[in-house]
């Protein structure tokens, strides 16, 4: 057995390793001489190896068998020793693992330790990790720890509380009091801890929302000391005070000014503070400004206050950083119902935003610009999205033609322009168009009798172009079309393997009494395709009942 | 938060942190797919996408990707500055940190991670805190890596760390020490409460496992001994 090497030098092995095998190879002997090790008693690398372990654990490989060596070293005496030890549990033992339960104890105990930095290793690996039942069972614990205890280990147990919110819902109300008075420290990590547990509480409980509304004046005091203090090196970042807990705090207001008139007018005058005095120069600043709007939009504010709002995205919009424009179309997606007007004044620069390169803002400016179509500017929006659909990636095909279909639907000027449109579609992105909107096509088709023949004549161009690759070149050639050479068309379609159902029936649909359209149609009765034959049969079924009426075609 | 991974380029996994429990095949694969994502998009690209139903913040820093996923209520933008905030941490503990030191000393980059975040948010929000808590951590570290173990009597083997030492004539205190030469000093505390040290000694240390016998009879008598501290200077 190959005695076992310091963390380093293994890691400096595995790296140089050539190929998959070698580094199989080395890793092999690492975790036997681990094993090893582990069943030896104590002997001073006990830190080490796990370590080594938990490097090996990172590659890919199993390390299962390092989970009860955890538990021993969490219960070891020795810092370091309880540092990996706490460290390997978070990475080996989840709240799914039986072994996790086994070192309930052990948090219990080192939540108690006189070593504030032992009392840590606890804390930490209870929020990340700690099961419902462990977060029961050490509730009372963080608690106390919550009142009784310095700074350091406040900030902690207020995170670990909001844990174990997160994972038993009822232990909200043990929390309530103690994340009040935390709000009367000065510390910022322990104000910033506070913060989040008030929101998680307030979140679940709508009892525990109201009872907070009264702590505002205090938040509306602590972030007017953040947003007018001087500069403060310890939390400044680029000229912000303390973002991260500018953000918390206005993400609380938005929780409580929501749907209350009262808590929305006393934040009123300082997020109009906020919203002109933070500097957006930086991204730091504009993440401020960020959480301010959503605030501002989510509450009753009053229209002064929502207009500013509104123009903060405005100017996001136009920012060189495309995480900014990103960010301001999502915000303006969640308010395009409702201030749609304020909305509509930025179009044109949303409408920019679907030529853009990046996939992200891309989809975001699909939606909003499906959302601001309207029966004034239906003609101009259509001929942008169409525009998108021939070049747009492949995961938004089918999202952009429905959408394209629905906005039709509702705003189309006129029955001509609506068959193009979905023609136009169809032709462009058929493939991906979505099953469900076939019927409200044929319906639609069907409807507009006038424009059969306009409707026959575009599909037989687009059923040409689809098959033989060929475009027709001669417009002119349209106007001598006969029924016969419409038929050839479509049973050329038929016996294409590659026309979608979709194609085969549309044109089906259009000739319902030709003759000659039976007999293919009886063909397809016995197609394969269950779709096809589903149609061949019905339309069989109408022939025979419709016989009678003789259907004008393609002149 | 929900996790966090650091990958390289080629898309090796370099620190994975996840705050919601999930099997270890499920965190495969979503790692390996979330990494493949990431890789796929191009340099001037947006940091956000949404990826299954969960909201992707990432950014590269050199050749590491640090990529979050968070809550659909929580602020991308603040995220960005999250991921800032930890890269300045590790350059400021590690000197103009480079992917290497993540690789080597993959512990301390979770240790400092974790004195940053807990449960998935920001517990500390002044970089000089952050910093100061990773440093007396690791002090405590090296002290208890001087493992001392306190015998009573002769050759006893019996392990202590604390205790009444009025029945104590002689200590036999034996150090274990890394390879390298300074001079310690031991101090001792007197009780729980008191921090002033009773008595110091010095001495110097070359070899490892050195052992040392020493005597203290006549500091140690009727005191109440709780922890016995070694620090290098």
């Amino acid at each position: 057995m190959s005695p076992s090497v310091p963390l380093q030098e293994m890691i400096r092995a595995i790296r140089s390793a050539r190929t998959q095998c070698e580094e199989r190879g080395v890793i092999q002997r690492e975790c036997a001489a681990i094993r090893a090790q582990f069943r030896q008693a104590d002997n001073g690398g006990r830190s080490h190896n796990l370590a080594k372990l938990l490097y090996v654990h990172m590659l890919g490989y199993p390390a299962h068998f390092g989970q009860m060596e955890c538990v021993r070293m969490i219960a070891s005496p020795r810092y370091s020793e309880k540092r990996v030890g706490y460290l390997g549990a978070m990475m080996l033992l989840d709240e799914k693992q039986d072994a996790s339960l086994l070192i309930t104890n052990s948090i219990k105990n080192d939540l108690s330790h006189s070593n504030q930095y032992v009392q840590s290793l606890a804390l930490c690996t209870l929020a990340c990790m700690g099961s419902a039942e462990m977060c029961r069972d050490l509730a009372p614990e963080i608690d106390r720890l919550l009142r009784a205890s310095n700074s350091y280990i406040k900030k902690k147990a207020a995170l670990c509380a909001v844990h174990i919110v997160r994972k038993v819902h009822d232990l909200g109300e043990l929390f309530a009091p103690a994340a009040r008075s935390l709000l009367a420290e000065k510390n910022h990590g322990v104000l910033h801890g506070a913060v989040v547990l008030i929101i998680e509480l307030c979140e679940r409980n709508p009892e525990t929302l109201e009872r907070f509304r009264k702590v505002l004046p205090d938040l509306v005091q602590i972030m007017k000391g953040l947003v007018l203090s001087g500069y403060s090196p310890e939390h400044d970042v680029a000229g912000i005070s303390d973002p991260f807990l500018q953000v918390r705090i206005l993400r609380l207001l938005r929780i409580l000014g929501h749907n209350n008139e009262g808590a929305s007018d006393a934040m009123n005058d300082l997020l109009a503070q906020v919203a002109t005095n933070t500097d957006s120069t930086k991204t730091v600043g504009n993440a401020v400004l960020y959480e301010t709007v959503l605030t501002v939009l989510d509450i009753k504010s009053e229209s002064g206050l929502r207009v500013l709002a509104v123009n903060i995205l405005g100017r996001f919009l136009l920012n060189n950083d495309r995480n900014i424009r990103y960010i301001a179309m999502t915000s303006l997606q969640k308010i395009v119902g409702t201030d749609h007007n304020a909305v509509q004044r930025h179009r044109g620069t949303i409408v920019d935003c679907l030529k853009d390169q990046d996939a992200s803002v891309k989809r975001r400016a699909l939606e909003l610009s499906l959302a601001l179509v309207s029966a004034s500017n239906v003609r101009s929006m259509m001929k942008e999205l169409l525009l998108f659909l021939s070049s747009c990636p492949a995961e938004l095909k089918a999202h952009a033609a429905s959408g394209i279909f629905n906005a039709a639907e509702r705003y189309a000027p006129s029955q001509r322009w609506h068959i193009d449109t979905i023609l136009h579609v169809l032709t462009t992105a058929g493939g991906d168009v979505r099953d469900e909107t076939v019927p409200n096509l044929i319906q639609l088709i069907t409807n507009a009798s006038e424009l059969h023949c306009y409707t026959v004549h575009k599909l037989y161009r687009a059923l040409l172009t689809d098959i033989s690759q060929v475009s027709v070149s001669n417009q002119s050639e349209i106007r001598f079309v006969t029924e016969d050479d419409v038929l050839d068309a479509l049973e050329t379609v038929l016996q294409s393997h590659m026309s979608g159902p979709l194609t085969a029936c549309l044109s089906l649909h259009h000739f319902t009494t030709a003759s000659r359209i039976r007999s293919i149609v009886s063909i397809y009765g016995s197609c394969i395709d269950v779709e096809l034959q589903q149609r061949a049969v019905e339309y069989n079924a109408l022939f025979k009942k419709y016989d009678h009426m003789r259907y004008a075609t393609a002149r | 938060m929900q996790f966090m991974l650091l990958f390289s380029r080629q898309g090796k996994l370099r620190l994975q942190k996840w705050y919601v429990p999930l099997s270890d095949k499920e965190k495969k694969k979503i790692t390996r797919e979330l990494v493949q994502t990431v890789l796929a998009r191009k340099p001037k690209m947006c940091s956000f996408l949404e990826w299954r139903d969960l909201k992707v913040v990432y950014k590269r820093y050199a050749s590491l990707y640090f990529c979050c996923a968070i809550e659909d209520q929580d602020n991308e933008l603040i995220t960005l500055e999250i991921i800032h905030r930890y890269v300045e941490l590790l350059d400021k503990y590690f000197g103009s940190v480079c992917e290497l030191d993540i690789i080597f000393n993959f512990e301390k980059a979770y240790f400092i991670l974790d004195e940053f975040l807990l449960g998935g948010e920001a517990q500390e929000t002044s970089k000089k805190n952050v910093l100061k808590a990773i440093e007396q951590a690791d002090l405590l570290q090296e002290n208890i890596d001087f493992q001392m173990r306190l015998f009573a009597g002769s050759r006893d083997t019996a392990q202590r760390t604390g205790g009444n030492w009025t029945d104590i004539n002689m200590v036999h205190i034996i150090i274990h020490l890394p390879p390298t030469s300074f001079i310690c000093q031991l101090l001792y505390v007197a009780d729980n409460n008191s921090n002033s040290p009773l008595s110091t000694l010095n001495f110097t240390v070359t070899h490892t496992h050195t052992q040392l016998c020493l005597c203290f009879l006549p500091l140690f008598r009727d005191k109440q001994c709780s922890t016995v501290w070694l620090i290098s200077c």
